[in-house]
C-alpha cells in the first residue's frame, strides 16, 4: 500500500524521532511510505488563532505535495482533524488518517514486534480523541473504546495507567498556551500531577503537542517522567 | 475592564483557591455523569431535544405568536422588547403603577443581561434577589460567577463574613445550616411584604400559552403566591412546542445542571389567580440576529443549564467573574461576541477548543464549533491584539513557501536557545524543547 507520510512542521523541526519511528514502523507493516520533501504545515495555527482567510498559501502546498495520495497519514490527531475539518479539497479531507486510526481501520493491525516494558500514562489528546472519534469518552453515555489501547495492548510489557480524569485536557490548545499562559499552564500541572501519583515512567498520547507542553513542565520541575509519541511505543523494539 | 487571560492569572495567583473551585465543579459535572449514565436512552434523549430546539427555531416566529395568543386568553399580559433598554423600561412601567419601592426577584440570567437591579436601582426602587446564592453576590456588589450556582467562587468563610456585614450573624459563623436559616428568616420578611415579584422563565409553552419555572429553594413560588403582580421576564428562544415536549428538557435540565434527577420546583404558571396581575416580557435583545446567522442559529437552543461551565478545564481554573460577562464559560464566550464584539474579543480565545463543551450538551450546542467560528468573525472585523495579525500573517507566508520554511526552521533550531527568556510566555513556567541538531526532512534526505 502506497502511503504518503505527513510530518507536522513542529515534529520536523522538534521532535523527528516521532516521524521517524511512523515512517519505520508503516515500513515495517508493509507500507511503501513516501515523504512528500516540500510539506510544511497544515495551517491550523493561523486558523485556530482565527486567521483561517490566511491559510491559503498553506492549503496549496498541501495539495500540491499530498493530492496525488489515497493514503495521507500523520502522527497528530490535532493536525489531522484541522485537515478533515478545514482544509478546501475534498479528496484532501477524505484522505487524511491520523497514524492509529489508519493502523487500526485500515491496514487492521492485529499483532505487533514491539516490546516496551514500562509504565506508561495514556494521555488522550482531545482533538484526535473527541474530533476524530480516537477512543470513547466520559462525556457520553456510550460504549468504552479506545484505539490507541488496542495498539498498545500489541506491545509487550506495557502497562496502561490512567489518569483519575481519563480524559481531560491538558492545557496546549495552540496559541492559548502562550495568550492564556497561566491556564494553561495549570491544566497542564493539574494532568501531570495525576499520572505523577500513579508513578508512571512515560506519559504517552497520540499528539506531540500536548506532550511538548506537558514535556516542558515536567523539565521545570525537575521530574523523571518522560514523554513519547504513542508510535515511539508502537515501533519500539 | 481587564482580559479573560489577565484575571485567570489573577484567580490562578491563589493556587489554593483555584484547586478548591475545579475540584468542587468537577464535583458537579461527576455528578452529572452518574445521572446522565443510568439513562440508557441518554444520547437519544440529547438528540430529541436537539431536535426539538431545531423545529422550534424553524418556526420561532408562529410559536412565539401562538404563545402569546394563549397566554392573553388566560389572562396574561404579553409585552415584546426589542433590547435590553426596553425589557427594562416596560418592568419599570409596571412596578411604577402599583407603586412599589422593594421587590423581590428569583434567579433570571436575562435579567443579569439587562443589567435590571442597576437599572431599577437608579429609579429608586430595590430588588431583594432571593435565590440564596444570588442574594450572597449582590450583598457584596459581584455579579453571579455561574448561571446555576452563582456564589460557587465563595467559600463558606466568605459568605459567613459576608451575612455578620450584612445580616448580623456572630462573626466567625460558618456553618451552612445556620447561615442559610439566616437568610430564610431575612429573606422571608421581603417575601411577605412585596407586591410585585420577578422570575425568570426556564420555559414557555407554545400550546398552552403557560410558562414553567425550575427552582430548587422554591422562591420563585414563594414570591409570585404572595405577590400582587407577577413579572416573569424570558428570552424568545425559551419557547417549545408542546407540554409533552416538556418533559424531554426537564429529564436532561437537573441531570446536567446539577445531577438531580429532577428540580425540586418546577413550576407551572398558567394564568393569574384571582386578583393577580400577571405579566411575560419576552426579550429579543439580538437573539434574532443570531437566529438569522448559520453559524450562530444553533446556540438559542442553550437551556441555560451550565453544564458546560462544570465540565469547562479553563472555565474551573479561571472563575466566572473572568468573562466579564453576566452568562460566563463557553456559552458565554459563544453569546457574548453576539451583543458586542468588541468588549468580549477574547472569551472565544479562552478555550483549548478541547471539544468536552458540545458533548456534554444536553441539548447538543456544537459549542466549541462556534468558538473557532467567533474566532475568525473577531479577526476579519480588525479586533486582533496589537501585533497579532503581523506575526500571523508572517507565520502564515512562512509555511506557504518551503524553502523558507526550512530556513526559518533551522535559525529556530540553532538559536531557540535565545528564547529562553522571560519576554517569552511558554518560558514563563515550562521549559522550550530541545532543538535537535537536524530537522526530520534533512535527515530522510540523507538516510
Amino acid at each position: 500500500m502506497r502511503v504518503a507520510l505527513f510530518v507536522p512542521c513542529y515534529i520536523d523541526q522538534f521532535y523527528p524521532q516521532v516521524a521517524v519511528a511512523s515512517l519505520e514502523l508503516l515500513e515495517k507493516l508493509g507500507c511503501e511510505v513516501v515523504v512528500p520533501a516540500d510539506q510544511t504545515c497544515c495551517g491550523q495555527p493561523m486558523a485556530n488563532s482565527g486567521f483561517a482567510s490566511s491559510t491559503e498559501g498553506c492549503d496549496t502546498n498541501f495539495t500540491t505535495n499530498f493530492a496525488g495520495f489515497d493514503y495521507i497519514v500523520g502522527p497528530s490527531g490535532s493536525c489531522v482533524l484541522h485537515l478533515k475539518e478545514h482544509h478546501p479539497s475534498e479528496k484532501i479531507r477524505n484522505s487524511v488518517y491520523e497514524i492509529c486510526e489508519f493502523l487500526t481501520d485500515v491496514l487492521k493491525v492485529t499483532s505487533l514486534s514491539a516490546k516496551f516494558s514500562h509504565r506508561v500514562g495514556l494521555h488522550q489528546s482531545c482533538h484526535g480523541q473527541r474530533g476524530l472519534r480516537l477512543s470513547s469518552m466520559t462525556e457520553r453515555n456510550e460504549k468504552s473504546f479506545s484505539k490507541l489501547e488496542d495498539l498498545l495492548g500489541l506491545v509487550e510489557g506495557v502497562e496502561i495507567l490512567k489518569p483519575e480524569r481519563a480524559d481531560e485536557c491538558c492545557g496546549f490548545g495552540g496559541t492559548f498556551c502562550v495568550t492564556e499562559e497561566a491556564v494553561s499552564v495549570k491544566m497542564g500541572q493539574d494532568r501531570i500531577k495525576e499520572h505523577d501519583a500513579n508513578a508512571v515512567e512515560y506519559i504517552v498520547g497520540a499528539d506531540t503537542s500536548c506532550l511538548m507542553h506537558m514535556e516542558g513542565i515536567l523539565r521545570r520541575q525537575g521530574s523523571s517522567i518522560q514523554v513519547k509519541h504513542i508510535v515511539e511505543i508502537l515501533n519500539h523494539a | 475592564m481587564p482580559s479573560h487571560a489577565e484575571a485567570s492569572e489573577k484567580f490562578i495567583a491563589d493556587a489554593q483557591r483555584t484547586d478548591w473551585h475545579d475540584e468542587t465543579l468537577w464535583f458537579v459535572r461527576e455528578k452529572r455523569d452518574k445521572a446522565a449514565m443510568v439513562l440508557r436512552e441518554w444520547e437519544a434523549l440529547r438528540e430529541h431535544a436537539s431536535q426539538i430546539k431545531d423545529h422550534t427555531l424553524a418556526n420561532l416566529g408562529s410559536y412565539l405568536q401562538a404563545f402569546e395568543a394563549k397566554a392573553q386568553a388566560n389572562g396574561i399580559h404579553v409585552h415584546w422588547a426589542a433590547d435590553a433598554a426596553e425589557h427594562n423600561a416596560i418592568v419599570h412601567q409596571i412596578i411604577a403603577k402599583q407603586g412599589s419601592k422593594v421587590l423581590v426577584k428569583s434567579k433570571s440570567m436575562l435579567t443579569e443581561e439587562c443589567h435590571l437591579n442597576d437599572y431599577l436601582a437608579n429609579k429608586g426602587i430595590e430588588v431583594v434577589d432571593t435565590d440564596l446564592g444570588e442574594r450572597i453576590v449582590q450583598f457584596r456588589n459581584e455579579a453571579p460567577s455561574h448561571i446555576v450556582l452563582p456564589a460557587i467562587h465563595l467559600k463558606r468563610e466568605d459568605v459567613g463574613e459576608t451575612f455578620h456585614q450584612h445580616l448580623g450573624t456572630p462573626k466567625g459563623n460558618k456553618d451552612p445550616q445556620f447561615l442559610t436559616e439566616a437568610a430564610r428568616q431575612h429573606l422571608r420578611g421581603h417575601f411577605l411584604a412585596s407586591e410585585v415579584a420577578i422570575t425568570g422563565v426556564n420555559f414557555a409553552i407554545a400550546e398552552t400559552g403557560e410558562f414553567v419555572v425550575c427552582t430548587n429553594e422554591g422562591n420563585a413560588d414563594m414570591g409570585a403566591h404572595l405577590a400582587k403582580v407577577h413579572i416573569a421576564c424570558m428570552g424568545i428562544e425559551k419557547i417549545i412546542p408542546k407540554r409533552e415536549d416538556l418533559a424531554v428538557f426537564l429529564r436532561l435540565l437537573a441531570r446536567s445542571a446539577t445531577g438531580q434527577l429532577i428540580t425540586t420546583y418546577s413550576s407551572h404558571f398558567h394564568k393569574p389567580r384571582e386578583g393577580q396581575e400577571m405579566h411575560i416580557v419576552l426579550l429579543d435583545n439580538g437573539r434574532t440576529r443570531q437566529l438569522a446567522d448559520p453559524k450562530y442559529k444553533n446556540s438559542l437552543k442553550c437551556i441555560r443549564c451550565a453544564a458546560c461551565f462544570n465540565t469547562c478545564p479553563v472555565y474551573r481554573r479561571s472563575g466566572g467573574h473572568s468573562y466579564h460577562q453576566p452568562v460566563a464559560g463557553p456559552i458565554g464566550s459563544i453569546l457574548a461576541p453576539n451583543i458586542d464584539k468588541k468588549a468580549n474579543a477574547d472569551l472565544p480565545f479562552a478555550s483549548t477548543l478541547c471539544g468536552s463543551c458540545s458533548n456534554v450538551c444536553p441539548v447538543k450546542i456544537n459549542i466549541h464549533e462556534q468558538l473557532w467560528f467567533w474566532r475568525q468573525d473577531l479577526m476579519a472585523a480588525g479586533l486582533a491584539p496589537v501585533g497579532k495579525t503581523i506575526g500571523m500573517k508572517l507565520m502564515a507566508f512562512t509555511l506557504a513557501h518551503p524553502a523558507i520554511y526550512r530556513i526559518g526552521g533551522s535559525l529556530l533550531r540553532r538559536f531557540s536557545g535565545m528564547l529562553n527568556t522571560r519576554l517569552n510566555p511558554w518560558y514563563k513556567q515550562r521549559e522550550m524543547p530541545e532543538a535537535p541538531k537536524v530537522s526530520f526532512q534533512e535527515w530522510y534526505k540523507k538516510r
